[in-house]
């Protein structure tokens, strides 16, 4: 028996090659090739998951504490914040003349501008101990910036001594108060009057307690200015930058709720040196990522370079072998980049079980900046190899 | 198409320059009809493996020129020199150089797929194959599972498998005991060469002299004779 006819010869017959055709056919190839060697696959998942682990783990824990450093500004919602142009995040505020209030409100384009207090107090608990907490004080009037009620009357927040409390994962430090719970601030009664959730808590792990503007003050001991901010509603998005300039030429400084939230960002990234040890640790998973994989891949393609070698001596393109050596790269970047996320995920699902407060959340900008960093590590990886298989001439597999 | 499978002419390979060139190969012309299963033996370095891969299109001479079924493989460019080799070439390595995480039916579907074959067509055409080398019973098995001879076989199943007129053949003895080799290559004399087609084989192993039409035989990158082989005889 004879295998094998006569065949259409190179240039005399034959249908043309399209590059896109033999390309999955050989990207398949490539895949098997990679996941059937299943120890250095595994070692490469390994590396790029642990790197995508770890660079999502920190850029998130980052992301957590920004979130609950902005939270008063988030829960307020005021879509403008005037304030001191020395403050540079929500907890250090400086208390405002009263005459700001008034300016800011007969600037055109307000619609409506309240006094906001924000400040710290100490609450004597049943035990005879003292816990730390934040009052908000809100606008007598408007109750501005009030946080959703879960249980209890927003009215009531005007009767004697009334507080509501905010029901998130400090609340146990308050020893669990309910409506109706007393309790001693700053050596004045208070009485819960209403439980509220808030959409984040703030960074210093401490209870938040709303109250009146004017008990706010009355409670607190504060300096002769005792405005914290003043929220304004402008009368249209397009009066903002007239606002904010208004503001500007009164000495202050008017910022947008985002405006502010960045501002709190950069001040803790920048002024703290929080932001440059998440970048060293961020660099340095990426190194650990890039060594493990690199080094992996690297191995990966020097026992298979006799392969690639019959391959072109069979007639494979160059571009052929780069698409497989890319594919293997890109399939194990984005295997890992899943593993990775899905792996973080779990644990701080886990870490939020056992410490609900654990600050840590997963934003699309963590989500990109890791797959930008895989996507690093996998080209580099691929590169060294994609060299290596471009310069093995077939010729050399002959004398092997 | 021309009478002639293969027809080398002037072939020169050196390496280095001025004083220090060497030669591989000097001045080498040969032909070879289709059908005629053609040796090429002499010691190491003469130039024999030199020779067979300038003849395939794999190493580009320095002089010279190969026409293979009227074409002028030199003058083609790099992409269209691949296709020659994919529709034109099988090759059949020392080392086999079969890929160890595939199936062996797999391996031997590589040149259809690269042929732009659907998989599940160049897996069945592989797996026909596999009948012809009578390994139908290993496809499924990775190349490290089979004994030298299978995977001799198996790499000579991937060289035929896309049906190319121009076999070639690196010591394919080589790696094998004498018994395997020699059936190896009355395998090939028998089930392999055809009417239409040419094998070329580099061997040091007389003992398959026999089956071979013509034996080239070369020294220093010279042919020095000819010889017609015992299967001619």
């Amino acid at each position: 028996m004879c295998a094998g006819g006569r065949p259409p010869t190179a240039v005399s017959g034959g249908p043309p090659l399209e590059l896109g055709d033999r390309v999955r056919g050989i990207l398949k190839i490539a895949y098997k090739l990679l996941v059937n060697d299943r120890g250095k696959f595994t070692a490469l998942l390994v590396g790029i998951t642990f790197a995508v682990f770890l660079m999502i783990q920190v850029t998130s824990m980052f992301a957590g504490m920004m979130m609950k450093a902005s939270a008063t500004v988030s829960n307020t919602g005021a879509r403008i914040w005037v304030m001191d142009r020395a403050v540079n995040n929500v907890a250090s505020s400086i208390p405002l003349p009263d005459y700001v209030l008034d300016a800011v409100r007969s600037v055109p384009g307000v619609r409506y501008a309240v006094p906001f207090f924000s400040g710290g107090a100490l609450v004597r608990l049943p035990d005879g101990t003292y816990q730390a907490v934040t009052v908000i004080g809100l606008d007598d009037s408007s109750l501005y910036g009030r946080p959703m009620l879960t249980q209890g009357r927003i009215e009531d927040i005007y009767g004697e001594n009334g507080f509501i409390v905010v029901a998130d994962e400090e609340l146990p430090k308050l020893g669990n108060p309910k409506v109706g719970t007393e309790f001693e601030l700053n050596d004045h009664r208070g009485v819960i009057v209403g439980m509220a959730k808030v959409s984040a808590s703030g960074l210093f792990g401490i209870p938040t307690l709303y109250t009146t503007l004017s008990r706010a003050i009355q409670y607190i001991p504060s300096m002769r200015y005792t405005m914290s901010y003043v929220l304004v509603e402008p009368a249209s998005a397009a009066t903002i930058p007239r606002i904010k300039g208004a503001v500007e030429r009164l000495g202050y400084l008017a910022l947008t709720e985002h405006e502010f939230i960045d501002r709190i960002t950069t001040f803790y990234k920048y002024r703290t040196g929080m932001g440059m040890n998440i970048l060293i640790m961020t660099v340095i998973s990426f190194i650990v990522g890039l060594s493990i994989s690199g080094q992996t891949f690297y191995t990966f393609t020097l026992e298979n370079l006799d392969r690639f070698g019959a391959l072109k001596a069979m007639g494979a393109k160059r571009l052929e072998l780069v698409s497989m050596i890319l594919f293997q790269a890109g399939v194990t970047a984005v295997a890992g980049y899943g593993l990775g996320i899905g792996l973080c995920a779990l644990l701080i699902a886990l870490a939020k079980l056992r410490m609900p407060d654990y600050a840590s959340v997963i934003t699309f900008q963590n989500l990109g900046i890791a797959f930008g960093m895989v996507l690093v590590i996998a080209g580099i990886s691929s590169y060294i190899a994609v060299r290596k298989v471009l310069k093995i001439e077939p010729f050399e597999i002959f004398r092997s | 198409m021309t009478d002639d499978a293969i027809r080398a002419q002037g072939l020169s390979k050196w390496f280095g320059d001025g004083t220090a060139r060497k030669y591989a190969v000097r001045d080498v012309s040969l032909s070879t009809p289709f059908g005629e299963m053609l040796y090429i033996v002499g010691p190491s370095g003469s130039g024999k493996t030199t020779l067979l891969s300038m003849i395939s299109g794999i190493l580009r001479p320095d002089e010279g020129n190969v026409v293979v079924e009227g074409i002028d493989v030199w003058n083609l460019d790099d992409d269209h020199i691949a296709d020659f080799r994919l529709r034109t070439v099988g090759f059949v390595f020392q080392d086999f150089h079969l890929f160890p995480r595939l199936s062996t039916v797999e391996n031997v579907a590589v040149p259809l797929i690269l042929k732009r074959r659907p998989w599940d067509d160049a897996i069945g055409e592989a797996r026909r194959v596999l009948d012809v080398v009578g390994l139908a019973d290993h496809a499924e098995l990775p190349p490290g599972k089979l004994s030298g001879g299978e995977q001799q076989r198996v790499a000579i199943a991937r060289a035929i498998v896309s049906a190319p007129d121009l076999l070639i053949f690196d010591e394919p003895t080589a790696s094998l005991d004498g018994d395997t080799g020699r059936k190896i290559v009355e395998f090939v004399r028998r089930d392999v060469l055809t009417e239409h087609r040419s094998v070329l084989i580099v061997t040091h192993d007389s003992r398959i002299f026999e089956f071979a039409d013509r034996i080239v035989k070369m020294e220093d990158g010279r042919i020095v004779s000819i010889e017609k082989g015992a299967h001619r005889a």
